[in-house]
């Protein structure tokens, strides 16, 4: 199976494809993650190596992640995890500029069996409205050449979030369900790994 | 409004335009890029003008005009752009033109790399351009705080026609932290000077920083360096966590100070008498307020991203009465709260010495 993860950058992709990863690998899954996002050289899935291993997770990212050097270079091949049976996460970058390195595998993964996973954040600023992520949506389609098949409520203020954050979005997540016409999904994960600051000890 | 979760590169852009910024002028580079990228999208929605200058320099000059003209204005870049913003700088010092400029600093000297580092303090305090000027220097350590002190540049540089520096780092930049816009009322300071059309009313007004005579130039730089003391006098600000009683103060900024402040819990869960001073401007160096926070101090700690800058204003505002001992990681690379709770270990243990 192959889920593709975008959305508006600050969303939580990385955070909700590191934990449908583990969810996936402790329900006895082979799962490789590859880590598309040439976007933001900062915070990425490329940071989790060691849980990876850990969880005997796959991790498939550019050889100059975390590293100095700003090189928009993906050298990894998406079609042999699959072809090995393996469970495919690919954590897209953000936005439509994110959606664009995806739109490179159409011919290969976009031709078999995915599903491509919107997480929606309404606590993100410009992104508060059903409407505002449909546009979002519609503009990683375009971008990328591949359909949103599910949405993903992520709705989060990092560190401030509280049960009521994502409670109080329910509603306009329903409202985007409508009008995209796409199902919400994993309405009961937990999301218990979180990317962290660097400000605290562990 | 409810708080939103925000980029800092946003939450510096958008603070821009609520402060009533209507022109800026920038060339991308990590790890800023995203203050341009969101004013390229909102501030033509709001009466505003973006534009992607072809160079750093370019920028810094179009900022003089918007400048020139009474406009709030800002540019933004990281380091090496910063450097070559240097000329246009001194120049808007030298015509006393207020405006803010954006530094999310990155490592160097040169081209360096893109993560995150604190090693241009120096520049920005000391010697952002030549000649005799200096600009305002706020350093944010939160998302928060980074709209809260754009507001506050944009006023303070109007009020004293002096630039002003924002002076995050790339963590700052790229994290995404919950934030709210209070009610931002633009301050309206009036600007006579500006050169805004003289309607055949008044002589022309005209921005210029070239003297021919020197004793008319050594009268303005006198004049203007008497509002440098001002600031030193009056718009210094800082911050404290647990100094009252604290026998080792760590001293840092911005991101470092974030992860002095973990460092410092730490230790004091572990009974060290620990606390942070935290400056939030950096010129003007709060000096006063630091001597305060170390009223009890046996020993004080600077933290930096970079060799060393920052310990040396520490050093002199103290004027070398407690040991300053310094501790700090380069080229990007972030230290960790347990480095700095290890040296705060370590000078407990001597703190008799």
């Amino acid at each position: 199976m192959i889920y593709i993860i975008t959305g508006h950058y600050g969303a939580g992709k990385t955070n909700f494809s590191i934990n449908l990863a583990l969810h996936l690998a402790k329900a006895g899954e082979n799962v490789s993650v590859a880590d598309l996002d040439i976007v933001n050289p900062f915070f990425r899935t490329a940071d989790f190596g060691s849980l990876f291993r850990e969880n005997n997770i796959e991790l498939l990212s550019s050889k100059y992640a975390v590293s100095n050097l700003d090189i928009p270079s993906l050298t990894f091949d998406l079609t042999e995890p699959v072809s090995n049976g393996r469970t495919l996460i690919v954590d897209v970058g953000g936005d439509d500029e994110g959606a664009k390195a995806l739109g490179r595998y159409k011919n290969t993964i976009g031709t078999m069996p995915y599903e491509m996973i919107f997480v929606a954040n309404f606590r993100r600023y410009l992104t508060q409205t059903a409407e505002q992520s449909l546009q979002i949506m519609r503009e990683i389609e375009a971008a990328s050449g591949f359909k949103i098949t599910s949405i993903f409520n992520n709705t989060n203020l990092g560190e401030e979030t509280t049960p009521e954050t994502l409670e109080k979005s329910k509603a306009e997540a329903v409202k985007l369900s409508l009008i995209s016409g796409l199902p919400l999904i994993y309405k009961n994960m937990e999301i218990d790994v979180f990317v962290k600051t660097p400000f605290y000890n562990k | 409004m409810e708080k939103m979760l925000m980029k800092g590169n946003e939450a510096l852009a958008e603070a821009a335009i609520r402060a009533g910024c209507k022109c800026f002028f920038g060339y991308p580079i990590t790890p800023q890029t995203e203050v341009a990228a969101y004013l390229s999208r909102q501030l033509p929605k709001n009466g505003g003008v973006f534009l992607q200058a072809e160079s750093e320099v370019a920028a810094i000059n179009m900022v003089y005009g918007a400048a020139a003209a009474g406009v709030r204005t800002m540019t933004s870049s990281s380091s090496p752009g910063i450097s070559l913003k240097a000329e246009g700088i001194s120049y808007l010092c030298g015509a006393d033109l207020p405006c803010v400029i954006i530094n999310v600093q990155r490592g160097g000297p040169g081209l360096g790399g893109i993560q995150p580092s604190q090693a241009d303090y120096w520049q920005a305090t000391k010697a952002l351009g030549h000649g005799d000027s200096r600009v305002f220097v706020y350093a944010p350590n939160s998302v928060q705080e980074m709209v809260n002190l754009v507001v506050i540049a944009f006023d303070k540089a109007d009020e004293y026609r002096v630039p002003a520096m924002i002076l995050a780092d790339g963590l700052l930049g790229q994290m995404m932290e919950p934030v709210s816009f209070p009610e931002i009322s633009a301050n309206k300071t009036e600007k006579p000077w500006a050169t805004d059309g003289h309607g055949n009313n008044r002589p022309h007004n005209i921005a210029n920083s070239l003297y021919l005579k020197p004793d008319v130039l050594e009268n303005s730089i006198w004049e203007r360096d008497s509002r440098y003391k001002q600031m030193e006098m009056t718009e210094t600000m800082a911050d404290y966590y647990c100094c009252d009683d604290a026998e080792i103060v760590v001293a840092a900024y911005g991101a470092s100070s974030r992860i002095c402040k973990s460092a410092v819990k730490a230790a004091r869960d572990q009974g060290i008498k620990a606390g942070l001073f935290r400056p939030v401007t950096l010129f003007p160096f709060p000096k006063n307020e630091l001597k305060t926070a170390c009223r009890n101090a046996k020993k004080v700690l600077t933290v930096e991203m970079s060799t060393g800058q920052m310990v040396e204003d520490v050093k002199l505002a103290l004027e070398c009465k407690i040991p300053v001992e310094f501790y700090g990681r380069t080229g990007g690379i972030i230290p960790t709260p347990d480095e700095v709770l290890a040296e705060i270990k370590k000078l407990n243990e001597n703190k008799g010495e």
